[in-house]
């Protein structure tokens, strides 16, 4: 086997305090990989820490965050690179869409220009053959009349149209990893579904890895082959997308399948995971979980590790073994 | 040249310009009036007698009710006659056409100077928001806001024409007739004027700089691997550029306000000077005049700003 493109380790990431404040601890402990091409879901519920994990593998977090262990990005190391190594492998090799497409455009430029840019950030190019490699990648996301669409302005285009521009500006440099951090969220739903769509056909074609960001573990079902889910600023369990949604492993992950609408709908129950994540300075010193799992014991009080409890699969649950979890999908009868 | 939508505002805007105008023109006039003082007494000299300054006050239409002195005065301001000087006789519009011109090269030179200094100093303290060249440049703004003109005016004479003759102490030179040494003359007072214009300039990029490089679109920039000195000079620059606009307009009407006691220091013949002096001698159509000139300039400085904005920021020209 090859070298995975993306290997995390021993990710931790804390944000100095206010004046006296002791620093946030957010997150601990984060070791994953994604390979070259692989499509993988990051899920977790608000504030778990699943933006924060996408913006350190950017090294876009502001300069109060304090970063351990390493980002192995494709042989290079993102968390210890300068500043000007980290600018060119931005875009370059890891790339982001993020979750507003309203504001993250720059207001004041053509959307040409901004993609044009982008390019010129790591490609020297005659002016006309720019243009014609813009207008190309602005097809190439379904952006229809791209010739006009080069000289107009964000606010002339939709909020579809305009995270599909992010998406062509994200590919544009043909980067090894894109990271999506809830792409679709403030879009409509029939949006929504082609913006999924568009993504995990961009990755298949172009083999880009995609690291997707959401709390709609329905997505990941349909576009990811793994399933990272994260709690409190921790991995609990990294699995085959399959296996997750048939047999998860992790409380947590169970109680977020549960929670999905179809599910209820077939079983004609309602699952919410009662209670709330943990605040990140009130952290228990146990399974962070414990509080709100209803399988926990007193084991469960001793810190939790993230172990493989069969190849390709890992959880953070000492009782993961005795556990006979419900997932999202039936299973056949044993 | 201008849009359907650019002609409709230009249209609206310049009818809104005509109560403005006839407001400002007439409480000039009734302030005049109300002051004590008689123009007529000036022009008969010391000893006239009762007649000789009835008559007077007849032959110049002194004597009619203010509502329609004012009225012959807008009629005819209306027709481009803006009558004449009452102690001098010269004709309003040849003074203003004199001295305006000074007026104007000094404000001009004190803008140019409060954006020359003022935007790198803005650029500056905002890249380095929280360290030393960001206090460093506030702490002189704090100052530089806080100090009146006629004040830091009289100090820079003392300090660079009088101690060091680096500069002349008053007077002045027309730039048309001597380029170099009317800028040789007028940087005093330029400068003068251009401390609190600096100050509010490097002041409002900065705090307009700081917001906007902490704005989600900027944060797309640094991902698709953009270099902080584009991102500050090519995006901050051109995302701020309607602010910076708003407080050049904002200072250009205060500096042409401000204007007026650094002349009066600078013993420099422009609009300051004479609306002080033909005020003194309550000599009504050169104060009207004067006022009338600097309204219709704040007007047009104002007209331009907002043409401007459509240009500077593509969402408003869609609205
Ligand atoms: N710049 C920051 N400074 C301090 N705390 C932050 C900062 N950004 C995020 N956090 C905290 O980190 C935690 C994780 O946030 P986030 O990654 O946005 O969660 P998610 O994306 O999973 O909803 C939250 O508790 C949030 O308050
Ligand atoms: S360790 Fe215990 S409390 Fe935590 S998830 Fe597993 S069973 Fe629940
Ligand atoms: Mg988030």
């Amino acid at each position: 086997m090859s070298a995975p493109l993306l290997e995390v380790r021993d990710l931790t990431l804390g944000f100095t305090g206010r004046r006296g404040q002791p620093p946030l601890r957010i997150l601990r402990d984060v070791n994953f990989s994604i390979a070259r091409g692989e499509r993988v879901g990051l899920v977790g519920e608000s504030g778990c820490g699943k933006s924060v994990t996408g913006l350190a593998l950017m090294r876009l977090l502001p300069a109060t965050a304090q970063i351990g262990g390493t980002v192995t990005l494709d042989g290079a190391d993102m968390a210890r690179a300068s500043a000007a190594q980290v600018r060119r492998m931005r875009g370059k090799k890891i790339a982001m869409i993020f979750q507003e497409p309203m504001s993250a455009l720059d207001p004041v430029f053509p959307v040409g220009e901004q993609l044009g840019e982008a390019l010129r950030l790591h490609e020297t190019l005659p002016r006309a053959e720019e243009k014609a490699r813009v207008v190309q990648a602005l097809a190439d996301v379904g952006i229809p009349a791209p010739e006009r669409r080069y000289g107009e302005y964000p606010h002339q285009l939709s909020g579809g149209m305009r995270q599909r521009v992010m998406i062509a500006m994200a590919l544009i440099n043909k980067p090894d990893l894109i990271i999506a951090d809830e792409p679709t969220t403030a879009l409509d739903v029939t949006i929504q579904a082609q913006i999924m769509d568009l993504l995990r056909d961009l990755s298949e074609r172009t083999g880009t890895a995609l690291l997707f960001i959401t709390h709609d573990l329905g997505v990941v079902a349909e576009t990811c082959q793994r399933m990272i889910t994260m709690y409190a600023g921790e991995i609990v369990e990294d699995a085959p997308v399959d296996d997750a949604l048939r047999a998860p492993k992790h409380p947590y992950t169970s109680g977020l399948l549960r929670s999905l609408p179809h599910f209820n709908r077939e079983r004609g129950q309602f699952a919410y995971i009662p209670g709330r994540v943990p605040a990140p300075n009130a952290m228990p010193r146990g399974c962070r979980f414990a509080a709100r799992c209803p399988h926990a014991a007193s084991a469960c009080a001793e810190p939790q590790v993230l172990r493989e409890i069969e190849p390709g699969r890992r959880v953070r649950c000492i009782r993961a073994e005795a556990l006979d979890l419900d997932g999202a999908v039936e299973r056949s009868p044993a | 040249m201008l849009n359907p939508l650019q002609r409709r505002m230009l249209t609206r805007r310049l009818l809104q310009t005509v109560p403005v105008l006839i407001l400002a023109t007439f409480s000039v006039f009734m302030l005049l009036k109300l002051l004590p003082g008689d123009v007529a007494i000036t022009l008969a000299g010391e000893n006239a007698s009762a007649e000789r300054i009835a008559e007077i006050r007849q032959n110049y239409g002194l004597d009619k009710p203010l509502l329609i002195q004012y009225a012959t005065w807008a009629w005819n301001a209306l027709q481009g006659d803006l009558s004449s000087s009452l102690l001098s006789g010269e004709e309003v519009t040849t003074t203003l056409a004199r001295v305006f011109p000074n007026t104007l090269f000094i404000v001009c030179y004190a803008i140019l100077i409060s954006i020359v200094l003022g935007v790198p100093l803005g650029i500056l303290a905002a890249a380095r928001a929280g360290g030393l060249a960001d206090r460093m440049v506030m702490l002189l703004s704090s100052i530089g806001v806080a100090l009146p003109n006629f004040w830091i005016a009289m100090i820079f004479v003392v300090a660079f024409a009088l101690n060091r003759t680096w500069f002349p102490a008053t007077g002045f030179v027309s730039p048309f007739e001597d380029p170099l040494r009317a800028i040789w003359y007028a940087t005093l007072p330029a400068v003068a004027l251009a401390a609190s214009g600096v100050a509010e300039v490097s002041r409002q990029l900065r705090s307009s700089l700081v917001e906007i490089l902490q704005s989600q679109h900027f944060r797309t920039l640094h991902a698709k691997g953009l270099p902080f000195r584009s991102i500050l000079w090519k995006h901050g620059l051109r995302n701020v550029s309607v602010n910076l606009l708003t407080v050049i307009s904002l200072l250009v009407n205060r500096t042409l306000a401000a204007t007026v006691v650094v002349e009066v220091v600078f013993a420099i013949p422009g609009m300051g000077n004479t609306i002080v002096n033909a005020t003194l001698q309550r000599d009504f159509p050169v104060v009207q005049g004067a006022v009338l000139a600097m309204v219709l300039t704040v007007i047009t400085v104002n007209l331009v700003t907002d043409m401007l904005y459509s240009v500077l920021d593509p969402r408003i020209s869609q609205q």
